[in-house]
């Protein structure tokens, strides 16, 4: 990755954000909508490579903490009605502490014994949401009084500058010591260790940074579509759409994420006309970029070398 | 009482199934390390083929239950030689990476299966025409037939296995490479080859666990995630890379699931489960009888 520099790469990403910002004023109500979504997906998507792509965990569960932060949030406005922005941080917050409570059990373990862990997290939060319908809605879905905005314009924005200003925190923490340090953590957890570094300490703390941006990400989403569903922010399926985005855009680069969500969702509205097939031609489009490009669409564009 | 027994039949006849469905996914692992995450889409994939033979081409079931073995037989290979060899044998990903993209790799093959099982033969659930029918009595409780055939079928195909494994050539290699694959190379043993029969042998065991489990519960396309997701959960439980583990978190986990839907609801019938897992995570990471 040392073909760009960090100053370069987010210019050319600030730039990029600066074009996106004006496109409202070309573009329908409907396709703000969809790149709306496709942003907080970005965000899903660059927190959870923050864990795979640099601390090395394959986190089966990047919905745990969506959905419990999109819950909190949805519950509580629904409950006491207080003001958003309270809302939204209780949201962040639950899914941080959501995420220590799963990291603790799971840094114990590695690789595909974490990767199950996590998993496992995502079937209890969805069976719990299932049987505490009452306070969750259930399998129906939970519908919540307020929303940030009606204005697709001002969605639209809100979820652009929150993928911005998320997206260059998580950034420039993966190219500074902390990222280094994760990464070598990653490669070789032994090694880092007997280098001096808290292997663990390092991890827990991508965890918690990871959970911070999902659950502020997913509870920012409930205010955006006005209702929670089990399907649309927990199931597994949501969780392996956010994997598909990042190993498409590249993993360890942080910003493939948002290339690959902008992607898979551009995909599917373009392969509509295909109806049921068209979810199938995106997964074998996706396989043949692991299997032929590993790097992504992110590392195709850069041409960044790999050390073999 | 008769709960007690109702229990004691029903949770055996689950647990031999899922014990023949882990038994395979164990292999996988132990041999070539891969975890594949394309397993529910298998043997969805098997009972599918088994349906449609019986309810399109009108075969008896016995014709059905073949070929629906035969596809489970037919698409392992083609998981192995599509998507697994290729990334093995990729120059591009650095090999302490190259688990993840299994991962990652069979995951989208799955979803591809899933997909196209959905497009062709829409969503609904399935049921595969049982081989043999009626009730037996036992204990006083009233047992379908195909229960006790399902658990019977489940234990041959296991012990079977087990004679492949201890008593044949391409057998003993299998195990050989298990335990030690540099050594098994430094016979002069191709390490492809044995892959190639590990990957036979699973497909044999996907097919004909899809095709029990078609005639005992049925299947949607719904069912490919739950199903990798309890082989998954069970071969962790028991250790990875272990195959008696596997057999007995597999009676575990089965035993838990019927209890639970018996005494308390078959609302939380998952549950207990997950919870035992993630406690044997804690206090014992490699899972039962583990040794990676």
């Amino acid at each position: 990755m040392g073909a760009l520099s960090t100053a370069r790469v987010l210019l050319v990403a600030l730039a990029v954000i600066v074009l996106a910002s004006f496109l409202p004023l070309w573009v329908s109500g409907y396709i703000l909508g969809l790149l709306t979504l496709a942003y907080y997906f970005g965000v899903f998507s660059m927190a959870w490579d923050l864990l795979f792509g640099f601390a090395g965990e394959v986190n089966f569960g990047p919905t745990f903490l969506i959905g419990t932060g999109a819950y909190t949030a949805g519950i509580l406005d629904n409950l006491y009605r207080p003001p958003i922005w309270v809302c939204l941080a209780a949201g962040a917050l639950a899914a941080v502490i959501g995420g220590v409570v799963l990291a603790l059990p799971a840094l114990r373990v590695r690789g595909p014994y974490f990767g199950l862990t996590t998993l496992v997290a995502v079937l209890i939060l969805q069976n719990f949401i299932v049987v505490a319908a009452g306070l969750t809605g259930g399998e129906i879905g939970l519908t919540v009084p307020d929303v940030i905005s009606i204005s697709d314009t001002t969605n639209y924005e809100i979820a652009l500058w929150f993928m911005a200003a998320s997206g260059a925190i998580l950034f420039a923490l993966s190219r500074s010591p902390v990222g280094l340090i994760l990464q070598a953590s990653g490669q070789d957890a032994v090694q880092a260790g007997a280098l001096g570094f808290n292997v663990t300490k390092h991890k827990l703390a991508a965890f918690i940074i990871s959970a911070f941006f999902s659950g502020l990400a997913g509870a920012l989403l409930v205010f955006y579509m006005g209702t929670a569903s089990v399907g649309t922010l927990v199931d597994i399926t949501v969780g392996v759409q956010i994997i598909i985005a990042v190993v498409l855009g590249g993993r360890r680069t942080i910003l493939g994420g948002v290339l690959g969500s902008v992607f898979l969702i551009a995909m599917s509205e373009a392969l509509r006309p295909l109806g049921d097939l068209s979810s199938f031609v995106v997964s074998a489009m996706a396989l043949v970029v692991v299997l032929a490009f590993p790097s992504g669409l992110l590392g195709l564009l850069t041409r960044t070398k790999e050390t073999a | 009482m008769t709960v007690f027994w109702q229990i004691l039949i029903d949770g055996f006849a689950i647990s031999s199934l899922y014990a023949l469905g882990a038994t395979g996914f164990a292999l996988i692992f132990g041999v070539s390390g891969v975890l594949n995450l394309s397993h529910g889409a298998l043997m969805v994939a098997a009972v599918v083929a088994a349906w449609a033979a019986g309810n399109d081409l009108h075969v008896g079931p016995y014709a059905g239950a073949a070929i629906g073995v035969a596809v489970g037989f037919l698409a392992s290979l083609a998981t192995y030689f599509a998507v697994v060899r290729t990334l093995q044998r990729s120059r591009k990903i650095r090999e302490e990476e190259k688990e993840i993209f299994i991962l990652t790799a069979t995951l989208l093959w799955g979803i591809m299966i899933q997909e196209l099982i959905a497009y062709i033969f829409t969503n609904n659930a399935k049921t595969v025409a049982p081989i043999v029918n009626g009730v037996v009595m036992i204990a006083g409780v009233r047992t379908p037939a195909n229960e006790i055939f399902t658990a019977i079928v489940c234990w041959l195909t296991i012990g079977l296995l087990w004679l492949v494994v201890n008593r044949t050539r391409a057998g003993k290699a299998v195990l050989a490479a298990s335990m030690n694959p540099r050594g098994v190379t430094l016979l002069g043993i191709e390490l492809s080859q044995v892959y190639v029969v590990v990957w036979a042998i699973y497909g044999v065991l996907v097919g004909v666990a899809g095709v029990l489990l078609g005639m005992f519960l049925g299947v949607s396309s719904y069912s490919v995630g739950p199903l990798t997701a309890s082989a998954f959960a069970i071969v962790v439980l028991g250790g990875l890379g272990s195959v008696s583990g596997a057999l007995i978190a597999a009676y575990v986990v089965g035993y838990l699931e019927t209890l639970t839907a018996y005494l308390i609801s078959p609302a939380y019938r998952t549950i207990p489960a997950l919870l035992l897992l993630v406690a044997v995570m804690y206090v014992r990471p490699r899972g039962l009888l583990g040794r990676r």
